[in-house]
């Protein structure tokens, strides 16, 4: 089984993430775009070690899951937040940090 | 050369730190005790210059008894520094004991006339405090035994002067003459920091022992040129050309500062400080010849403005320049010099204080008066004034037996012998300057007690109470007896041979030189009868000449100091002020702005969209990935 297969579908996940991260408004969305591309390169990882035999790349995409759980906790409390400060999910109606 | 040995103090002189604590405590219980000294403040200002007197005739009948005459006694170390040692020693040997004697003893009497002087002015106290710090600085000065303890006492007489003369501070005229005279002292005291410096750097001393013991190892030009740089600072002191000009305006103080500033302390420092430094002076020639040329310059200079000021104190003031012209004049004859230039000072600080407080007594009787055109006529009403005032001026202007003949002609007569043919020179300016002291002299005589009466009629002259008159009489007999006690005999002479040795040849009493001075004197006093006796004085001074204008204006000294010396400082201060501004702060201030422009516009990037951020995180992102393949291929 050629690790290519796996890694064209990280790509295209990561890539998918990516652009949803730049284009969408909310950051609900946003959120999901992000774990996205975490979970792409757990792909990846996943992939890699299975070819190489190891249980390296394994352990990091634990690491990365348990990051991205304590991640969501701490994103979605300020999200909640803010929504009840400002009746708004929109990354672009919270712009009060700037020069 | 001077051979004496100097012994540590013996006897009552191991005490002579009393010299220096009566007065200074006279000075600190009047300053710091304030307001409730004020009721007999006055009494203890004098009792403590007249116990330093005491002490001070002990300590010279207590030296005239010792074979030693030369003793030092030590206090304390002060600098103690690897290869600086400074020592608190007080030095007393014949040339600091006639100083101390002079300083305390015509002190102390002008302390006592100021009594009456003063009697009726608010801050008397205050004044005291002023003259016992004025006596005890002049003390430290002449008893030092090195030349930095001789500095602090410098200094302390230019900062005592400063505050007397400024002690009327609230006329502007007076904190200006203040200041003046202040900051002309601090040329000549930059000079003397100069020297003692060069001492130290030459020799690794600053004793006079340290200094005079190994001056000739240094070579002709270290002593030349410390022989220069001390009379620098000696012209700073005693008010020499080029730095004459403080000494007119410091009559702005009230008249018994001028007495003791010109009598028994200040300007003498300069005349002490040239004739302490012989030993360095005798391996300096051309030093030497520096200082007649100034004392002459000076002498002439003063004569001419005290010949043309209409006010009775500037005039003394300008008499007061020439006459201690004449002591430099002494003082650059080497040995041959030194002991009339010290005897002419002892002289002087009898009648020039007699002067003084013959003025101010006058001054006093006339609602304070000072425009000789506004006297006339006084002798019949201040007649003690007027007989010490006239006995002064016959010691001023060399009649034999009086002081000045004694004191001055020696002088005179010993430039014909020295300095070659330049010496004839300098005898010829110093017998024209005794023909000028005559005729300025004289015009005060006439001006003041002979003639009409010329004061309104408001004024009521008057005898100046005994406190008052008392000193002066004290001081006429001085002028009288003084310069005839010290030169017949060579009492002086003999007495301060250990320190300044022996004059090479005796010219006499009676010298060709004194004789001509004499006749010149007397023309003088003719001339100036046929100009102010014979003719009624004018209330309004007329246009008068050149020579007499130039003279009334100081003979353009602030003129030249202005022109010369401040314009072009100022335009210097403000050449720096203009290169400051715009070149230095220039420079400083285009980059601050460049700095701050340039964060002015990137800061518009942090525009608050977080997409946009995210946008610049990945395409650094993809930008650090592709340079990492780049690299590593």
């Amino acid at each position: 089984m050629s690790p290519v297969h796996y890694v064209s579908l990280a790509v295209i996940l990561f890539v998918i993430g990516a652009v949803g991260v730049l284009v969408r408004r909310n950051a609900i969305v946003i959120f999901m775009c992000v774990e996205l591309m975490l979970n792409a390169c757990n792909l990846a990882f996943v992939a890699f070690a299975s070819m190489h035999g190891n249980l390296d790349g394994q352990v990091i995409a634990f690491f990365v899951m348990v990051v991205a759980a304590a991640e969501v906790v701490v994103g979605l409390a300020i999200l909640m937040a803010i929504y009840r400060a400002r009746r708004s999910a929109s990354v672009d109606d919270a712009n009060l940090l700037k020069y | 050369m001077t051979t004496v040995t100097t012994i540590a103090a013996t006897g009552a002189l191991k005490l002579s730190w009393l010299l220096l604590v009566f007065p200074l405590f006279g000075a600190a219980v009047l300053l710091v005790g304030g307001r409730r000294t004020n009721r007999w403040g006055h009494l203890l200002g004098v009792a403590m210059p007249v116990a330093a007197f005491v002490y001070g005739v002990v300590a010279f009948f207590s030296l005239l008894g010792d074979t030693d005459r030369s003793q030092d006694q030590h206090l304390y170390s002060w600098i103690p520094v690897a290869r600086l040692q400074v020592n608190v020693s007080l030095l007393v040997d014949p040339l600091s004991i006639c100083f101390v004697l002079l300083i305390t003893g015509v002190g102390s009497l002008i302390i006592i006339y100021s009594v009456g002087y003063m009697a009726h002015d608010r801050d008397r106290r205050r004044f005291f405090g002023y003259l016992n710090l004025f006596l005890a600085s002049m003390l430290l000065l002449v008893l030092a035994d090195n030349y930095v303890v001789l500095y602090v006492g410098w200094e302390g007489v230019g900062l005592a002067s400063y505050l007397l003369i400024g002690f009327w501070q609230e006329r502007p005229s007076a904190a200006v003459a203040a200041k003046k005279a202040f900051i002309v002292n601090r040329v000549g005291d930059a000079s003397l920091t100069l020297a003692i410096f060069l001492m130290f750097s030459e020799f690794g001393t600053t004793s006079f022992t340290g200094v005079f013991g190994s001056v000739h190892s240094g070579g002709s030009g270290v002593a030349t040129a410390l022989g220069l740089l001390l009379l620098l600072g000696a012209c700073g002191k005693s008010a020499q050309v080029p730095l004459q000009s403080w000494l007119l305006d410091a009559m702005e103080g009230p008249t018994p500062v001028s007495a003791l500033i010109h009598a028994a302390t200040m300007v003498t420092a300069g005349v002490y400080l040239l004739v302490r430094s012989n030993p360095i002076l005798a391996l300096a020639p051309d030093a030497r010849v520096a200082i007649a040329i100034v004392g002459t310059v000076t002498l002439l200079f003063g004569g001419i403005i005290a010949s043309a000021k209409d006010d009775i104190k500037k005039s003394l003031a300008g008499s007061t320049m020439s006459q201690i012209g004449y002591m430099f004049l002494g003082a650059g004859l080497g040995p041959a010099g030194y002991v009339f230039a010290i005897a002419l000072l002892l002289s002087h600080g009898f009648y020039k204080a007699g002067l003084f407080l013959g003025a101010g007594s006058v001054m006093h009787g006339m609602d304070d008066e000072q425009d000789m055109r506004r006297y006339g006529g006084l002798a019949r009403y201040l007649p003690v004034t007027y007989v010490t005032f006239g006995l002064a001026y016959l010691a001023i202007i060399g009649i034999p037996p009086f002081s000045g003949f004694f004191a001055k002609d020696p002088i005179i007569g010993a430039d014909f012998s020295e300095h070659g043919s330049g010496g004839w020179v300098l005898g010829i300016c110093a017998l024209l300057g005794a023909g000028i002291t005559a005729f300025y002299m004289t015009r005060m005589m006439l001006m003041t007690w002979y003639g009409k009466s010329r004061w309104d009629d408001k004024a009521h002259p008057h005898e100046s109470p005994s406190v008052m008159t008392g000193p002066m009489v004290v001081l006429a007999i001085g002028s009288v007896g003084a310069g005839g006690f010290l030169i017949i005999n060579d009492r002086l002479q003999d007495f301060l041979a250990p320190v300044v040795g022996v004059p090479p040849v005796s010219h006499g009493i009676f010298t060709v030189a004194g004789t001509v001075a004499l006749v010149l004197a007397l023309a003088g006093v003719a001339i100036a009868w046929l100009r102010y006796g014979r003719l009624p004085v004018p209330v309004m001074a007329p246009a008068g000449r050149f020579l007499t204008v130039a003279a009334r204006k100081d003979l353009y000294g602030d003129a030249f100091n202005e022109s010369i010396l401040m314009r072009p400082g100022q335009w210097l201060t403000r050449l720096s002020v203009y290169f400051d501004n715009r070149g230095l702060d220039g420079l400083v201030n285009s980059l601050a702005a460049l700095v701050g422009g340039t964060s002015g516009r990137v800061r518009k990037t942090e525009n608050g969209f977080v997409r946009s951020y995210a946008l610049s995180m990945f395409f650094g992102a993809a930008a650090l990935v592709t340079l990492l393949l780049v690299v590593r291929l």
